[in-house]
């Protein structure tokens, strides 16, 4: 067997939620009665930047076989705080850009202390700290409001050179300055390695614990980002309970439709934030469908439902009735 | 490293049969209730008066009733977060079937939780047959009920007032002073232990939460396990939401969205893992009691909303750091 079906191989889940993303798009887009002109490209990619962040930061710990189930309060958590210091002049305002991220950074590294030092299950564990970072996005912000310094916002939610959208620019930057050093460093292999076996790994000597703990981290920094963008959009700060409970589950839809296997080990960033264009994309289908708004959750759900069991059309290869229960 | 096992050992012996056979757990979350009762005494003395304390268990029973059905779940190795939008569903459909003629009143009740199982069957032949991961199916399976139940209502909460029986049910009174919600809650919990401790469905149950391929060579029929369990979580968690209905007077769109993650707490701090396999029905009610009574605490003490957030989710990670943590991986 040639190298280029190893890769394949390695990147089918990747291509699938490509090619998922790619087909609900291309529907969309025929059906929208502009077309594609910079102006939809531009209102798509702000809209599916926001998940793609989250679901981004989802992937990191869905690789080490954990879930966060606070990503969601942590992207709101720094919305609520972006709204208070990202503000002003050009050095207050990149000091606070600075300061968000670092809080996002804390607050995953808070969860990677408990799942790996305390030991504690990642579910219960972030469902924890999810009441706690909600509570802390609350306090900050008891009613929606806030501001932001808006030259910024509107240079990272318009456009570069009239075409291109900057925030889908600035969703290439994290993918080539977190995801991919990440991918390639040693604690990424090992974030793979303690998903795909930890016993193993643990047994080769690979750092897991350090792994793990870069995993958790990255994805607070990455829900940060996400936060940043919203805060971007919307101008203000809103501690939303159902928001942020809402992104938090969109982004595991989004990472299964972007081929990473909840189980650990297998899976990309990248795929994931196909993932979410097309879980986003969903939404705007019905719109452009002109579907009675009334009917949106639940069609979002029959898709949802349809696009989760299409993975099981792999039991027909199982061979072994014992590999059923794994 | 003997040594300290062996000095555990004698310390064990020593103790007196029934603490001796206790889960560590389950011992430590009522100690924990215990606490918490002493600390808030010291704040006011209302809080040991059999009112407040009958009240606490009064709304400690639509958690525990959800907690109930969620613990099986779990004791698979599985979740269910499909709990808030099924619960919704079956206050209002039970809530719509009262209206529905002259057997409306006498099939409401049946009806909502029938609609809960029918979610569950739904998660559980995802689960088991299917084979999907269970938090994707049962994400899946909230939107979808969540969808139904926005369609059906229009998009707006309507005044659906809970029917009699169901009012009657979740605050009457069959023994003067003990609120029917209680004998509910107290009825559904000797079923559950019925049902973990004397049936086989009960040990296929813990079986499959330790190795569900140990037990499908033993030949348990694991998939159809899965299926019912999953059903029964959705049944009772409609259940709870008949009951809520019925406290609240009326089913109300999102009335469920605030009981999944204490569901979950509850189970989880009674020593039940969250793996599977392992846990004892007598420490999910001491964890609904421990997660009621915290609630109510922190309410009655006023703190605002973001003070009592952050203080019940720093109280489940100290708990949890207490006597939920995994073994060390060597």
């Amino acid at each position: 067997m040639s190298e280029w079906r190893y890769w394949l191989n390695e990147q089918r889940g990747t291509l699938m939620g490509l090619a998922i993303f790619l087909l609900m798009f291309a529907v969309y887009i025929a059906n929208h009665p502009a077309g594609l002109t910079a102006n939809v490209a531009q209102t798509a990619a702000n809209k599916g930047v926001l998940f793609a962040f989250v679901a981004m930061a989802q992937t990191l710990v869905v690789i080490t076989a954990g879930i966060d189930l606070s990503v969601g309060m942590i992207f709101i958590l720094t919305n609520c705080l972006a709204s208070w210091i990202v503000v002003g002049e050009p050095l207050p305002t990149a000091l606070g850009v600075v300061a968000v991220l670092a809080a996002g950074m804390v607050c995953g590294a808070i969860n990677g202390l408990l799942v790996i030092y305390g030991r504690l299950q990642p579910i219960v564990a972030t469902i924890a700290t999810g009441a706690v970072y909600f509570g802390l996005a609350l306090l900050l912000r008891p009613f929606p409001g806030g501001s932001v310094n808006e030259d910024l916002a509107d240079a990272l939610t318009g456009r570069l050179f009239g075409v291109i959208p900057s925030s889908l620019v600035a969703l290439a930057a994290a993918v080539l300055l977190v995801w991919l050093p990440f991918r390639r460093s040693r604690l990424g292999r090992a974030a793979y390695a303690a998903g795909s076996s930890e016993q193993a790994a643990f047994m080769s000597g690979v750092p897991i614990r350090r792994g793990k703990f870069a995993a958790y981290t990255l994805a607070g920094l990455l829900a940060a980002m996400g936060g940043l963008f919203l805060t971007f959009f919307t101008y203000t700060g809103e501690a939303a309970y159902a928001s942020g409970s809402g992104y938090t589950l969109w982004s595991i839809a989004a990472v299964v439709l972007g081929g990473v296997s909840l189980y650990g080990g297998r899976g990309s960033a990248v795929g994931a934030i196909f993932g979410a264009f097309a879980a986003r994309t969903t939404g705007d289908m019905l719109f452009v469908f002109d579907v009675d708004p009334l009917w949106q959750p639940l069609l979002q759900g029959v898709v949802l439902m349809i696009a989760v069991s299409i993975g099981s059309l792999a039991l027909l290869r199982v061979r072994n009735r014992l590999d059923w229960f794994q | 490293m003997s040594d300290t096992s062996e000095n555990r050992i004698s310390i064990r012996t020593r103790l007196p049969a029934f603490l001796r056979r206790a889960d560590p757990a389950v011992l430590t979350a009522f100690g924990c209730i215990l606490l918490l009762l002493f600390l808030s005494s010291l704040y006011s003395s209302n809080f040991l008066s059999l009112n407040y304390l009958l009240q606490q268990l009064k709304v400690a029973s639509f958690l525990g009733v959800v907690a109930a059905g969620i613990m099986v779940v779990i004791l698979l190795g599985h979740i269910d977060l499909s709990v808030p939008w099924v619960m919704t569903t079956g206050a209002m459909m039970a809530c719509a079937a009262a209206s529905f003629g002259g057997m409306g009143p006498v099939i409401a009740i049946p009806f909502g939780i029938l609609c809960g199982a029918a979610f569950g069957l739904l998660n559980g032949f995802g689960v088991a047959y299917l084979r999907i991961p269970s938090m994707i199916v049962t994400l899946a399976t909230n939107v979808v009920a969540q969808g139904l139940m926005v369609v059906y209502t229009g998009g707006f909460s309507p005044q659906d007032s809970a029917p009699p029986a169901v009012r009657w049910l979740a605050t009457g009174f069959v023994i003067p002073g003990l609120p029917n919600a209680i004998l509910v809650w107290v009825a559904i919990s000797a079923m559950m232990v019925f049902l973990f401790t004397r049936t086989s469905f009960g040990r296929a149950v813990y079986g499959i939460g330790n190795s569900e391929r140990a037990a499908y060579l033993s030949g348990v029929d694991t998939r159809r396990v899965v299926m019912i369990a999953f059903a029964i979580s959705g049944a009772l968690s409609a259940f709870g939401g008949v009951l809520l209905a019925g406290y609240s007077s009326k089913a109300a769109q999102a009335m469920g969205d605030a009981y999944l993650l204490p569901a979950i707490a509850a189970v989880v701090l009674g020593g039940t893992s969250i793996l599977g396999g392992r846990g004892s029905y007598l420490g999910t009610v001491a964890g609904v009691i421990l997660i009621t009574l915290l609630q109510s605490i922190l309410s009655v003490m006023q703190m605002p909303e973001a003070g009592r957030q952050i203080v019940y989710g720093v109280v489940i990670i100290v708990m949890l750091l207490l006597y939920g943590r995994t073994p060390p991986n060597r």
